[in-house]
């Protein structure tokens, strides 16, 4: 008998059908891996099991009842584990307080040497031996993850939830991970692995789910899917819309990023020896997996981090350290991937966003004075030609819809005619009628002769805009080709690391 | 070398040094509770103040000191509730309401003055909280005249340390409060009500500085005054961060703020300027609190309002 058992599952927010018609089965002792994409829907579907959202339809069937968990402690105590990707322990206490931590309601007195004691065994029971006096603070990642495992074991899980458990460890320490979840599965304990990597799904798992737009699209032994296979489903199996792309004959080269290794803020070597050129009049698109290099590289380039190897040149000049303001006037336009945090201003009205790059200059201010009119003006302008709606220049930034606020943007970075746009994610959670003008527009840009790096996760959007496109894989650009002269599958394997270190057309 | 023996080498100074300490070290044991658990404090020099105010006023009604003590713990923790209220409930900015609060408690408690005992001030006839002689103790020479013989509150204080260290280090409740104060989504996901505990941490704040200000106005000196704290709120919040926000960190920065204050009362004596060495415990509070000495680390959610998921 299946200890898990969802049917029909469904979630929506607002517009967006996050999870649709999810099924899943999961029997005791094995391990079931849930495969797809940033934004299929994994995550919902977890935070779903584990008590975090409640199902908009469909049924959980959990240890032979009907559940319907109100909070994450219904679901602990009914049995449901799950570690998150980001760890939910407390960095200041030790191993053992985080352990036994909430479980001794009550006033009475913390026995530290049982609590100890306790962990200390149960930790060498499962294979995790851990040491329960350390403070989690002081220890380093992969064991931060034993102790959330030990921690849903203390607490008797009969199924264990993993989201993404790879994603912060070394090779070794997820070799280690592999042993305690075939360990797991003897003692009897399921687990639900989720992954975007096709690899480590076909080296852990009995059994898997894929998972697409939403919906969970198929499910088989993992011996009997091929490589290709999952990799076909993951991707998707639509049509790529061809979208309207003059030739543009492609000139002169605008950006080179030679040899460049960039480091991430905990010293992790995130962009390994990339080297690429961006084109006039071209848009290079950059695909691949959340986190494998993307966000460091663009970083480097707009000159929000620092290089540890390599150079940047933007035409012919070096612009490996100059300052951001430097890049800026040098004629780099920058989107951020998300816009609330890192592009806009909230609380400022649409006119104030759209002059602040550039506040300090003619027209926009003079002699340290705002030129309201001017402003007005520009914004009155710009919001007529990139349809923000509503039309008002005063309303905060704050209170459009999504799919405006990120009009707002590309109108600003736009309206400085760059000579290279770096846009990252530029469609994120945006509906369909609003990817649509952000790609026309986009599409305009590179009409004029402009060059654009696109960074997408989705990639219907980088088939459906780019000329050429490259993949990273773990800090490495591990392939370049010419759009039109590969598959999605293709481009599928490459993202998820199969294929290595292939050039085509670059 | 003379004058140096005659006032670092009498007893009277450290006895002065424990009396002054007191207050400090009760109020900062209870802001290292409120913070443990993620409220910042600032409030307890207005609650000080409301918990002396009540304390003389309920002493001179019921004719006992120690009444009055109670009824100074019990307008200490209502007052302090005025606190949590809005920072648990309301996720309010904390410093804002402390602030506040300080700013109300000063100014009522000098109308409640004004409006219950008139011009003269509190009576003469108040009773005041007695003070102990320890048996043996006091007959040891120099200790015994420092510790031997102290107001009731001295003692207590001493011992709500050791307890206060003992609850928060070793008992599932004080286990739960650090919890509360790093990491509140990790501790609700667990299972450990966050407003709960939030509410116990600042009331337990509340007690104490409402019982240090008992301590000032039945124990320390002799009647309510305007703003008679001048500033110790302050001063112990100081004395809590210094304490790295440990009940034994809290009494021993209490002490050596107590001991700036005891040094500055018996220099008056002697050719020094009296408004200098006044400012000695001041001066060392601005240097306590830039951190210059050993940078401490607050509990990681200290200040940050907690947001239940939807």
């Amino acid at each position: 008998m299946a200890l898990l058992e969802i049917a029909g599952l469904r979630k929506v927010f607002g517009q967006v059908v996050a999870n649709d018609h999810v099924d899943l089965t999961v029997m005791p002792g094995e391990t079931h891996a849930i495969l797809g994409e940033n934004g299929a829907g994994k995550s919902t579907l977890i935070k779903m099991i584990s008590g975090l959202y409640k199902p908009d339809a469909g049924t959980i069937l959990f240890d032979g009842a009907l559940r319907n968990f109100n909070n994450p402690r219904e679901a602990i105590v009914a049995g449901i584990g799950v570690v998150h990707q980001h760890f939910m322990l407390i960095p200041a206490l030790t191993v053992a307080e985080n352990v036994v931590l909430g479980i001794h309601g009550g006033w009475g007195r913390y026995d530290r040497k049982t609590a100890e004691e306790q962990v200390s065994k149960l930790s060498k029971e499962v294979g995790l031996p851990l040491d329960p006096t350390r403070k989690v603070e002081d220890l380093p990642v992969g064991m931060q993850q034993r102790v959330e495992i030990v921690k849903a074991l203390y607490r008797q899980a009969k199924l264990l939830v993993l989201d993404e458990p790879t994603a912060v460890l070394t090779p070794q320490e997820t070799e280690d991970l592999f042993e305690v979840v075939h360990h797991l599965n003897q003692d009897g304990i399921p687990v639900i692995f989720i992954s975007h990597k096709l690899d480590e799904v076909r080296a852990v798992a009995h059994k898997v789910t894929v998972m697409r737009a939403g919906k969970t699209v198929f499910e088989s032994p993992v011996g009997s899917a091929s490589a290709q296979q999952l990799a076909y489903w993951m991707v998707g199996r639509d049509i790529v819309l061809q979208t309207q792309r003059d030739v543009v004959q492609s000139g002169a080269t605008v950006l080179s990023v030679n040899d460049l290794t960039v480091f991430d803020d905990r010293h992790t070597k995130k962009v390994d020896n990339v080297s690429f050129a961006v084109k006039e009049g071209e848009i290079f698109g950059l695909a691949g997996v959340d986190g494998n290099g993307q966000t460091e590289l663009v970083e480097a380039i707009t000159g929000l981090r620092k290089l540890a190897h390599g150079s940047v040149y933007l035409q012919d000049k070096d612009i490996s350290r100059a300052s951001v303001a430097k890049r800026i006037e040098q004629g780099i336009a920058y989107i951020p991937q998300d816009r609330q945090r890192d592009g806009l201003v909230l609380p400022f009205s649409i006119a104030d966003n759209l002059q602040l790059r550039e506040v300090s200059k003619a027209p926009f201010s003079k002699g340290g004075w705002l030129q309201k009119r001017a402003a007005r003006k520009h914004a009155e302008q710009l919001v007529e030609e990139f349809d923000i709606r509503p039309r008002n220049v005063d309303l905060p930034v704050g209170d459009l819809s999504g799919g405006n606020q990120q009009k707002v943007i590309l109108a600003r970075e736009m309206a400085r005619r760059p000579m290279l746009l770096v846009a990252v994610q530029p469609t994120r959670g945006l509906d369909v009628g609003a990817i649509e003008g952000i790609h026309k527009h986009l599409l305009a840009l590179r009409s004029e002769g402009r060059s654009i790096l696109l960074v997408s996760l989705e990639l219907d959007e980088i088939l459906m805009l780019s000329d050429r496109i490259g993949v990273m894989h773990a800090g490495h650009l591990v392939a370049v080709y010419n759009n039109g002269e590969v598959s999605r599958e293709e481009l599928g394997l490459a993202m998820t690391g199969e294929i290595t270190a292939k050039e085509a057309g670059a | 070398m003379n004058f140096f023996l005659q006032v670092f080498g009498n007893p009277e100074l450290y006895a002065s040094t424990l009396a002054m300490a007191t207050p400090l070290a009760l109020a900062a044991l209870g802001g290292t509770f409120s913070e443990r658990t993620g409220v910042v404090n600032i409030a307890m020099e207005g609650i000080m103040l409301v918990g002396a105010f009540f304390g003389v006023m309920i002493a001179v009604l019921t004719h006992s000191s120690l009444l009055g003590l109670l009824a100074g713990m019990v307008a200490g923790i209502i007052t302090s509730l005025a606190l949590a209220w809005p920072a648990i409930r309301l996720q309010s900015d904390q410093v804002i309401i402390g602030m506040a609060i300080n700013v109300f408690a000063g100014g009522l408690t000098a109308f409640l003055l004004n409006t219950v005992y008139g011009y003269n001030g509190t009576p003469t006839n108040t009773p005041f909280l007695p003070t102990i002689t320890i048996p043996g103790l006091v007959k040891i020479p120099f200790l015994g005249q420092v510790i031997g013989q102290q107001n009731l509150l001295v003692y207590v204080m001493l011992i709500l340390v050791v307890v206060g260290h003992y609850v928060l280090f070793h008992t599932n409740i004080g286990l739960q409060m650090r919890a509360v104060g790093e990491h509140p989504e990790a501790a609700a996901t667990v299972g450990v009500s966050v407003v709960n505990i939030r509410y116990l941490g600042v009331s337990i704040g509340g007690m104490l500085s409402g019982m240090a200000g008992v301590y000032l106005s039945l124990g320390l000196l002799n009647g309510f005054d305007v703003n008679m704290t001048n500033g110790r709120g302050y001063i112990a919040l100081a004395a809590m961060i210094f304490g790295k926000w440990t009940p034994f960190g809290s009494l021993l920065s209490s002490l050596l703020f107590g001991f700036a204050i005891a040094l500055s009362i018996s220099l008056q004596g002697y050719q020094v300027s009296a408004n200098l060495v006044g400012m000695l415990p001041y001066v060392l509070t601005i240097v306590a609190l830039t951190g210059i000495i050993g940078r401490s680390r607050a509990p990681l959610a200290d200040g940050i309002p907690y947001e239940p998921s939807k």
